[in-house]
């Protein structure tokens, strides 16, 4: 997959034409759909703690250093270190120092899309280390060398028999002839596979749903458990975030908590929301003897105070996409880089350039279902909109359609030319259609007519008729 | 007409001017079946919406000048669109700074636009109307009038009032049909794949006729059922409401 935004339409063609990705995409959608409506009906107060959490991230927003710092003091206060990167390239560097430190052959990773937006397995095995993703969708892309083309499933995008052709290439040393037909088994088989690597694993690299500026403590939520074996049985945690994860107390945590996996998954609550608040204490069962918290920016403090900064109250639950017809019609992939659906097509421009990401808010009909799931109320088309103003001002767009655009309004603004302009395209069109009552084809409209027939107008205008028949 | 009657301004939209006006007969039918006095300012083409969702502000400003001038003064400003009525009561007062007289201007303009049919319910206080139509329909919503204006159940309302018209629900109806205005041409692999998933919920109603609120989702529905060979028959719902199933249908001949 061409990671330059410019490969969005080839993307796109790809995608459409890709018979199993269209399965895998109809066959998961829907259920997402029904089970967070099922979970917002079944909680009176959602719409309620959508605004406290709206709030909760605002106030963070305003007040980011602050919490920051005092996050920070917090950690450090109970054994641990905090790295602050302004880059990837500093935040993968800070990975490495800590992995080369205690001789690291061997890292397991709980799901992290931070991770995803540093690169940091490529970054890893390049350094002799083995990075073993053990969320078992990223676990299965990590397999095929593929980006995850869902924020929280990040193997939507597969068929059952694609996974299973990619256990049996991988895990050579199993019985060839074993039964992996029923899901289950491909889960227990991962999961076998999995417990060697976090008994061997030297460092465990997790995300963070949250940081808590009041306790230090850094929260993810999983469903398989596999970010509880990552962060307690290697001697080192490293807790991978980005400086928008951060909110003032665990209470605050919970109000948040309490819509992300309905909006997530239709769950009240992830199977696990773990905590984890410095190393190992004296006298503690369990707990690496090391804890790091990497907090990245990489561009998102340029966002403060813009009319982009609502995106940062993302909590990365997906709903945008579940419920978005254009990520439904052509995948994650297509997106072209880490974050995918109408959020992607927020957050990508501001992280690697608009104009390394041009079409992405163009590939949008404004239907506004995402802003309407969004548990944080992020106004997703607005922000889509205030791209295409950036592309609009810098030039960036096609110039036929600049030009098109520009004609049109300036005719637009003259109603008296406008009436004629548009007499007389009455005319023609309806002509054109000879009476069938639509245009199979239509010069410069091959975009409209190439899968659908152009309505012919009825011969005269609104505007005319009016005339002859109120005068 | 009573001398008290609502004076209404109608916002005929550029596309009903251009290619099917029996909407804008229909709504103005509507309204003053509903004790409206109907007027059409001469001066109105676009909303801006086009501008205004390709980044141009400008334009979009400069012709929501334009349509804040023409409707000036009107009681009520009516179209039979949610997209371009969306445009005007959500979008106008965002194209203008805060505080500013025009901002205000915006503002005013936006409280007394309405789109057709939930001003007939909600303003107008219509609970059914004196019409006609024989047909097995399901209503499709479009996206700017549901999710910008809250339009969901009075269309549904006043079709069940219509003699000789059942209604039958479809699969995901709030789901949007791939027109979204330019993007339907910018990116039509995209578009042709929505509105496929669309049309296979339509048919698998069973219905003989395919209702929305805007010409604009309905053209793209419709031209795509012709053009499959299918003979679902596409319609505004404002000429359903009026009756008026002796004009062919969208994308039909004589």
């Amino acid at each position: 997959m061409d990671m330059s935004g410019a490969a969005f339409p080839d993307n796109v063609s790809r995608a459409l034409a890709d018979g199993k990705l269209q399965y895998a995409m109809t066959e998961t959608g829907p259920r997402f759909i029904q089970k967070r409506a099922k979970a917002r009906e079944a909680l009176p107060e959602f719409d309620q703690l959508r605004d406290q959490a709206r709030d909760i991230k605002d106030h963070v927003l305003a007040n980011l250093d602050v919490y920051l710092e005092r996050y920070e003091a917090r950690v450090r206060a109970s054994g641990g270190q905090v790295h602050w990167a302004e880059t990837p390239d500093e935040a993968r560097a800070a990975i490495l120092g800590i992995c080369s430190k205690v001789n690291a052959r061997l890292v397991t990773k709980g799901k992290s899309m931070i991770s995803e937006e540093i690169d940091l397995n490529q970054h890893l095995a390049e350094n002799g280390i083995t990075p073993v993703e053990t969320d078992l969708g990223e676990y299965i892309i990590q397999l095929r060398n593929e980006r995850p083309s869902h924020i929280i499933a990040p193997a939507v995008h597969l068929t059952r028999d694609q996974v299973e052709a990619d256990f049996r290439k991988a895990h050579t040393h199993l019985d060839p002839n074993r039964d992996l037909t029923e899901i289950p088994s491909l889960v227990e088989e991962a999961r076998a596979v999995l417990r060697q690597k976090y008994l061997a694993a030297d460092v465990g690299v997790t995300g963070a749903n949250f940081l808590i500026a009041e306790t230090g403590t850094s929260i993810i939520v999983t469903n398989e458990g596999n970010g509880d074996l990552t962060q307690n049985l290697p001697r080192v945690h490293i807790v991978l975030a980005s400086i928008e994860k951060i909110v003032p107390t665990l209470e605050d945590a919970s109000t948040i908590l309490r819509i992300l996996a309905r909006s997530a998954t239709g769950q009240d609550f992830s199977n696990y929301t773990t905590l984890s608040t410095g190393p190992r204490r004296a006298g503690d069962l369990d707990g690496p003897d090391e804890y790091h918290v990497v907090i990245l920016d990489n561009g998102r403090v340029n966002v403060l105070g813009t009319e982009f900064q609502d995106m940062l109250r993302c909590i990365r639950c997906g709903a945008c996409l579940n419920h978005c017809p254009v990520y439904n019609a052509i995948g994650g992939h297509a997106y072209g880089w880490v974050y995918p659906g109408p959020i992607g097509a927020v957050v990508t421009p501001a992280l690697i350039g608009i104009e390394n990401a041009a079409h992405l808010p163009n590939a949008s009909t404004f239907c506004g279902r995402c802003e309407e799931v969004c548990p944080m109320r992020i106004p997703i088309p607005r922000m889509l909109r205030h791209w295409r103003e950036k592309e609009f001002e810098r030039h960036l767009q096609p110039a036929a359609m600049r030009w098109g655009l520009g004609l049109w309004a300036w005719v637009a603004r003259r109603p008296a030319l406008y009436r004629r302009a548009t007499a007389l395209a009455a005319r023609i069109l309806a002509n054109q259609g000879h009476g069938a009552g639509r245009l199979a084809s239509v010069p410069f409209a091959s975009g409209w007519t190439q899968n659908r027939d152009l309505p012919a107008p009825q011969g005269k205008t609104f505007h005319q008729l009016w005339k002859e028949r109120r005068r | 007409m009573p001398p008290d009657a609502p004076r209404v301004a109608l916002f005929v939209t550029c596309l009903v001017d251009l290619f099917r006006p029996s909407v804008g007969f229909a709504a103005v039918k509507l309204l003053e079946d509903a004790g409206c006095r109907v007027e059409v300012p001469e001066a109105q083409t676009c909303c801006g919406q086009p501008a205004y969702n390709s980044g141009d502000k400008a334009d979009a400003r400069a012709l929501a000048r334009q349509v804040i001038a023409a409707f000036k003064g009107y009681d009520y400003v009516v179209a039979p669109s949610g997209s371009c009525g969306g445009m005007i009561i959500k979008h106008y007062p965002e194209l203008f700074e805060t505080g500013t007289a025009e901002q205000a201007a915006a503002q005013e303009l936006a409280a007394r636009t309405h789109e057709l049919v939930s001003f007939l319910t909600r303003v107008m206080g219509v609970g059914k109307v004196e019409a006609q139509f024989p047909a097995r329909a399901t209503y499709h919503d479009s996206c700017s009038g549901l999710r910008e204006l809250g339009v969901r159940d009075e269309p549904r309302q006043l079709l069940a009032s219509v003699a000789g018209l059942s209604l039958r629900e479809m699969t995901d109806s709030e789901v949007c049909c791939g027109f979204g205005g330019t993007f339907c041409v910018k990116y039509p692999g995209i578009s042709d794949k929505m509105l496929e998933k669309k049309l296979k919920h339509v048919q698998a109603t069973g219905a003989d006729t395919l209702i929305a609120g805007d010409l604009g989702c309905l053209m793209n529905m419709a031209g795509k059922l012709k053009r499959q060979g299918s003979s679902v028959k596409a319609r505004h719902v404002a000429e359903v409401l009026a009756g008026d199933y002796l004009t062919p249908p969208i994308a039909e001949a004589e």
